[in-house]
């Protein structure tokens, strides 16, 4: 396994899911068991890479290069770099501890964890491809299990929703689709002389014709990549799918949505927009920087206003995404390494805010924040640790939250001054929804309602625990990640910004 | 004498002992004996034995501009760089001193006032986490770790007002404070912005160095300055943003003792302190004029409250008006000396009502009375600190609050700005007399409630003994120096904040001049300096802000000091006594009727009853428009992001129907029209298909007849 | 009166007609039988008729014989299906048995 790691990782997944195709579907402690097998071997390889992956280098590793279709010059050509390491731990770790977290699931158990498989081969797929179309399949790829596992195991609206986020997710695809044809008809491989989907390729301003050399038709080709991406991400007004889909999904899956696939949008634009369209990337970055800080406020109001748990998580999210956006389009050292740091820690932060809502729902079959109160005494232990990730997302120092937060505002604040002043106003906001709805849950007298609530269970806190150390950790000491990256992203910066 | 080295491990050592002590009880501490109540106690004496040995240290050095600092790099991008570290100074010394000495003897009173709560092993452990985080604030030496620590005490206040969560007012009074905590910081964190772009670095000294060159001057400094002291009004609650901390008091005696008395709320002072060569003349006069309101308002809502723990609340807000008055007047040193002897004597107070709260179970006021002899330790120490706050000669409060006031004085004649002495001065006069209205109405008296009074008891030794040790330290803490601040030179020295020594540079020709000199030397002209160089290296000779100060300011400015000094002193002594008497006059002897003077005075009455109604101020502006804003965002999205998306679906759906429709009846409509004439004729024809073969016969014969009628007729 | 071809014709389309009527018209089974079997004759007698009159050898008379013993052959056939089709149905009535058309 050691010579073809990210193909074992992304295609593992896959034999699992075909393995769990051939068992009878009566027998679905073996289904599961099989799950959480074909998703921890991806896990123990990113323990792997995490240790074998060199720092120092801004070049691609681990790299697997074939040719795939020749007709097309479309090659099967992988490989990772310090912008997509931390994205391909986060989705192994967050896929094993999903399928434990889904133990419970209780409906056509089968293609739930077979879809869920294929679901984590294609995100493992998006983060590693290096080959436009290859990167493309990929990211339809994972949008059909994502529709089913919706559409089926999801909640009351979940047809609703699952129809929502594929039309919403497949239209901003159409306008990546057309943009990574056109780079693919106006850039010439320097070795053959052809076209090619090549990415490194396409990075390569030299490789460009002179056509793709326009300045309008570079700028209108970042607003198509942008608007696929910006729809993943969500980026305002872009957004509502995700609502929709985080609050009808199910847990597991709300987990893998906001903790990898929006991230996709993101890491999409880091890895795609602005090396191939350094010039448009610098030219719309204030536009970036605006958008972000409009996120950031927008998310938080809309979330304080929320009465549903999974919703107001859900629009913190959209908030959280927004310092994302504002660190990526300063430019500086800390704004874009405090940018990949904020996705990372948003994907486990986040996680464990779905998961700790999941946990209630599955004992009180209800999330509506306003019908608890006083679950503080009732169950000490998942107060402690939904706490615990509540604080984490308002951004207390001493948990990940804060570390990302704080350098994306200490690498916008010269670059961008006014909009980091207002969008600092989203530290006050969150932290008060944050805290309005740890008091409407879990202050207060004890409800009589919830006497017979079970405190969190074991299978539970196995899941959660082990994000929370995460949290914790790179939280007091975030160099771990930040050294995984920092090379490639600062030769990112270097690339754009000159 | 200790070695550096030994400071900064000793240092290190202190702040990791109650962080070691949370960890255990938090985790462990219902598992343990005593649910490990003795954790916390024993590992805060060990850090209270290092602070002494750190403070005896720098006692015996009586050098302050001596620093030790040791940092490692926290975060390393290459260009980037934020570091982690530890800063020991004379200033530090005394912060570690007093944060370690209150948290110790809280944690021992806690023992007995905590006494069978169902969360006990959870109330050492919030205590322990406090005290390390508010062990981080003192020791950091730099703004990004300051700020850290900053939330993160912000968290332990957070969680030690809602001890009690299950009662709505805790519930509601935790979120208020950290939220208008957090108001504070966000103008603090941009602060910290400023500074950190316009001088890429964090560390305090160095700071200072870009600040004495210039690199960060004029208007960018002044609001710079103004975000910094929006972390000190914040958490040391100046108005406005003080309502959060009377609230406060919903959280345990002990805690209210401990964070919101001595230590935390005073962090703000202390940061403001530590950072004054960063404040600028304008900042400055922002932090004076905020201070001097906060003192005089907070002092008079005291003087209508019946709740012991709310009079004590205002009466902190008020004291702390005083330390940041005295931060705006570009006296520093004052302000620590007065957060050293207020942490004493307010913790005094609090652990005295407190023993009171827990001998009658009730915290108002009119339920008490008479309760000297039942309680005789509780009462002795509690006058003390009384008569410490009140600022009575011998008394340690006395020390520290007239060189406030003098110093708000002398910057008053200097300035032309006397409202803060005013207000300070009348603050001073209140204050004794609202102190002394509890004395009288607690310990003096008929009990009023002889119930509560037969329950009553003295405390047990654990309650008693911090009470005691309190209590001397508000007698001795200051030292019995009639000179300026006493011991306290040993570990700070003065620096004058450049709204002073803007002023002379116009006003005096001489200390202009001599400004001047040093200016156009680059400030590398007097060997004082050389900390701005190496902000590093440990400054051998005075610190340069000290020196240039001196230099700066000459004869006159002594003079002015000095004239200052005596007057207040004067004036506070005879506030002091005016008060003192005032309230035996209204409250023991009780020759005023205080009921006939509150119906004349209503309206006063009940602007002071209802707190200035900042509450409700914010409730009716702020609170509404924040929660009508969200509610708007959320509609906005529900109805217009969501309509728009969800119109487009419509529309589709629409169009998709019409096309429907189209295909149904035009494009189908031709192809099922061939096929329905087509059967229709089959329908026609089917009926001559009868399958009698007599009929076919008639047909055949029929048509034989027609032809032959063909041929032949026609 | 000399009796001439014309009579014969005269005779022998009456009796056609006469046997065209009867399986036009009957619902018998055995009725529309014999009216083909009037028909068969008509023919016989215009075969036998014109062989008298017009010369052309001996064919009319073969002719007619053949359709004598062909008359003979269907009536067996035909009151075979008959007896077939009353056993099965219960009835000769031809219209009402018509399983095929439903």
């Amino acid at each position: 396994m050691g010579e073809h790691i990210l193909s074992w990782m992304t295609f593992f997944p896959v034999i699992g899911a075909a393995v769990i195709a051939f068992i009878p579907s009566e027998r679905k402690e073996v289904i599961k068991t099989v799950a959480a097998a074909a998703a921890a071997v991806p896990l123990i390889l990113a323990v792997k890479l995490f240790m074998e992956f060199d720092r120092a280098t801004t070049s691609f590793q681990f790299v697997e290069h074939y040719t795939w279709i020749k007709s097309f010059n479309i090659e099967y050509f992988m490989g990772i770099d310090g912008l997509s390491v931390p994205m391909v731990l986060l989705t192994a770790l967050l896929s094993f501890l999903c399928v434990i977290a889904s133990w419970n699931i209780a409906k056509a158990e089968k293609g739930y964890f077979a879809l869920f498989l294929i679901l984590e081969a294609g995100m493992m797929g998006v983060f590693c491809a290096l080959d436009f179309f290859l990167f493309y399949v990929f990211w339809e790829v994972m949008l059909l299990p994502m529709y089913f596992l919706i559409g089926i195991w999801g909640g009351p609206r979940r047809e609703y929703a699952a129809i929502k986020f594929f039309l919403y997710t497949l239209a901003g695809s159409v306008l990546m689709l057309l943009a990574m044809i056109a780079f693919y008809l106006n850039t010439t491989d320097p070795v053959t002389g052809g076209h090619t989907f090549n990415m490194l390729h396409m990075f390569d301003q030299a490789n460009h014709n002179s056509w793709l050399q326009l300045t309008n038709i570079r700028h209108l080709l970042w607003l198509g990549l942008f608007i696929g991406f910006a729809i993943k991400v969500p980026i305002f007004p872009f957004h509502t799918w995700l609502p929709d889909a985080h609050v009808e999904a199910p847990t597991a899956v709300s987990v893998i949505l906001a903790g990898v696939l929006l991230k996709m949008g993101t890491y999409g634009i880091l890895r795609i927009s602005y090396p191939m369209l350094p010039d448009a990337a610098v030219w719309f970055a204030p536009a970036l920087a605006i958008l972000g800080a409009i996120n950031i406020l927008y998310g938080a109001y809309c979330a304080m206003a929320q009465t549903d748990m999974k919703k107001l998580v859900a629009y913190s999210s959209v908030s959280h995404m927004g310092y994302v956006l504002l660190g990526m389009a300063a430019f500086t050292e800390a704004g874009i390494n405090g940018a990949v740091l904020q996705m990372f820690n948003h994907g486990t932060i986040t996680a464990m805010m779905f998961l700790c809502v999941g946990v209630i729902y599955d004992r009180a079959h209800h999330r509506e924040i306003n019908g608890f109160g006083g679950l503080g005494l009732q169950m000490p232990i998942y107060t402690s640790v939904f706490s615990f990730a509540l604080f984490a997302a308002l951004g207390l120092p001493g948990l990940s939250g804060f570390v990302g937060e704080a350098m994306i505002f200490m690498g916008v604040f010269p670059v961008y001054r006014t909009v980091a002043i207002v969008s600092a106003l989203g530290l006050i906001i969150g932290a008060a929804y944050v805290l309005w709805m740890l008091q409407r849950v879990f202050l207060g007298p004890k409800n009589d309602k919830y006497d017979d609530l079970p405190d969190i269970s074991t299978r539970e806190l196995v899941t959660l625990v082990p994000i929370g150390i995460l949290v914790l950790l790179f939280g007091v000491y975030p160099m771990p990640v930040l050294n995984l990256m920092k090379a490639s992203l600062n030769n990112l910066i270097k690339v754009v910004a000159g | 004498m200790m070695s550096d080295n030994a400071i900064l491990y000793s240092a290190l050592a202190i702040l990791g002992l109650p962080l070691l002590s949370y960890v255990l009880t938090f985790f462990f501490g219902k598992k343990l004996p005593r649910k490990g109540d003795w954790i916390g106690v024993g590992l805060m004496g060990l850090a209270e034995l290092l602070a002494i040995r750190i403070f005896i240290s720098f006692w015996k050095l009586g050098d302050p501009t001596h620093r030790v600092e040791g940092s490692f790099t926290w975060i390393d991008l290459g260009g980037f760089k934020v570091d982690a570290g530890v800063l020991v100074d004379g200033t530090t010394a005394i912060m570690l001193m007093v944060v370690c000495t209150v948290s110790f003897l809280v944690h021992l009173y806690s023992v007995g006032y905590m006494h069978g709560d169902r969360r006990y092993e959870r109330f050492f452990a919030f205590l322990g986490f406090f005290t390390f985080s508010m062990l981080g604030i003192v020791l950091s030496n730099n703004l990004f770790f300051l700020y850290v620590f900053w939330e993160l005490v912000g968290l332990a206040s957070y969680l030690l007002i809602g001890f009690f969560f299950h009662k709505h007012s805790a519930a509601n009074a935790n979120k208020k404070a950290f939220l208008t905590n957090r108001v504070g910081d966000f103008g603090f964190w941009l602060g910290i912005l400023v500074f950190f772009t316009a001088t890429g670095t964090l560390n305090y000294f160095e700071l200072f160095a870009h600040v004495h060159a210039g690199t960060i001057k004029g208007s960018l400094l002044a609001w710079a300055g103004v975000g910094l002291f929006m972390g000190c009004v914040g958490k040391s609650a100046q108005m406005p943003l003080h309502i959060w901390l009377p609230d406060a008091m919903e959280g345990p005696t002990p805690v209210s003792a401990l964070i919101h008395a001595a230590t935390m709320v005073a962090a703000g002072v202390y940061m403001v302190a530590r950072l004054a060569p960063l404040f600028g003349p304008e900042a400055g006069m922002v932090i004076l004029y905020v201070g001097a309101i906060t003192a005089f308002i907070a002092a008079t809502i005291a003087l209508v409250k019946t709740d012991i723990k709310r009079v004590l609340a205002f009466s902190t807000l008020s004291q702390l008006g005083y330390m940041v008055m005295a931060l705006g007047a570009g006296d520093s040193v004052n302000s620590m000396f007065h957060l050293t002897t207020h942490a004493m004597f307010k913790a005094l107070l609090f652990l005295g009502a407190g023993s009171v709260i827990h001998a009658v179970h009730s915290q108002e006021m009119p339920d008490m009375g008479g309760l000297r002899k039942k309680m005789p330790i509780t009462f002795v120490t509690f006058v003390v600190a009384t008569l410490a706050i009140s600022g009575v000669p011998f008394f340690a409060g006395f020390y520290s609050k007239d060189g406030i006031l003098g110093s708000t004085l002398a910057f008053g004649m200097i300035e032309g700005h006397y409202l803060p002495f005013i207000l300070g001065i009348t603050a001073a006069a209140v204050t004794p007399f609202y102190m002394f209205r509890i004395v009288f109405m607690t310990f003096f008296g008929k009990p009023r409630d002889q119930e509560k009074f037969d329950h009553a008891h003295e405390s047990g030794w654990s309650m008693t003994v911090p009470l005691m040790i309190l209590g001397a330290l508000s007698i001795c803490a200051a030292g019995w120096q009639t000179a300026d601040v006493g011991w306290f030179s040993r570990f700070m020295v003065k620096y004058d904040v450049p709204a002073i020594a803007a002023e002379f540079h116009m006003e005096g020709p001489a200390a202009a001049e001599h400004l001047d000199t040093s200016h156009t030397d680059d400030g590398h002209g007097t060997p004082a300096d050389t900390h701005a160089a190496q902000a590093d290296s440990h400054a051998p000779a005075g610190d340069a802000h000290a020196a240039t100060a001196d230099d700066g300011h000459g004869d006159a400015h002594h003079d002015v000091h000095h004239t200052a000094h005596v007057r207040a002193m004067a004036m506070s002594i005879g506030a002091a006594f005016l008060g003192i008497l005032a309230s035996w006059w209204v409250y023991h002897r009780r020759k005023v009727n205080t009921a006939a003077i509150q119906a004349r005075l209503s309206g006063v009455h009940t602007v002071l009853q209802g707190q200035y109604f900042f509450d409700e101020f914010y409730a009716a502006t702020i609170y509404r428009a924040t929660l009508w804003w969200a509610a708007m965002c959320a509609a906005f999205d529900k109805y217009v992001v969501d309509g728009i998306v969800n119109g487009t679906g419509y529309l589709t759906r629409m169009m998709s129907w019409v096309a429907g429709q189209i295909d149904r009846w035009v494009v189908d409509g031709a192809v099922n029209g061939v096929a329905a004439v087509l059967q229709g004729a089959g329908e026609g024809f089917r009926r001559l298909q009868t399958g009698r073969v007599q009929t076919y016969l008639v047909y055949a014969s029929a048509s034989v007849l027609l032809l032959v009628l063909v041929y032949r007729v026609l | 009166m000399n009796v001439g071809l014309p009579h014969f014709l005269t005779v022998s389309a009456a009796l056609f007609s006469l046997g065209l009527f009867a399986v036009m018209s009957r619902r018998n089974a055995v009725g529309i039988l014999m009216g083909v079997e009037l028909m068969l004759n008509a023919a016989s007698i215009n075969f036998v008729a014109f062989s008298r009159y017009v010369q052309h050898g001996i064919d009319g008379q073969i002719m007619s014989a053949f359709i004598i013993v062909l008359a003979a052959a269907e009536a067996a056939v035909a009151l075979a299906i008959v007896l077939a089709m009353f056993r099965n149905f219960g009835t000769v009535n031809a219209d009402t048995v018509q399983s095929l058309k439903q």
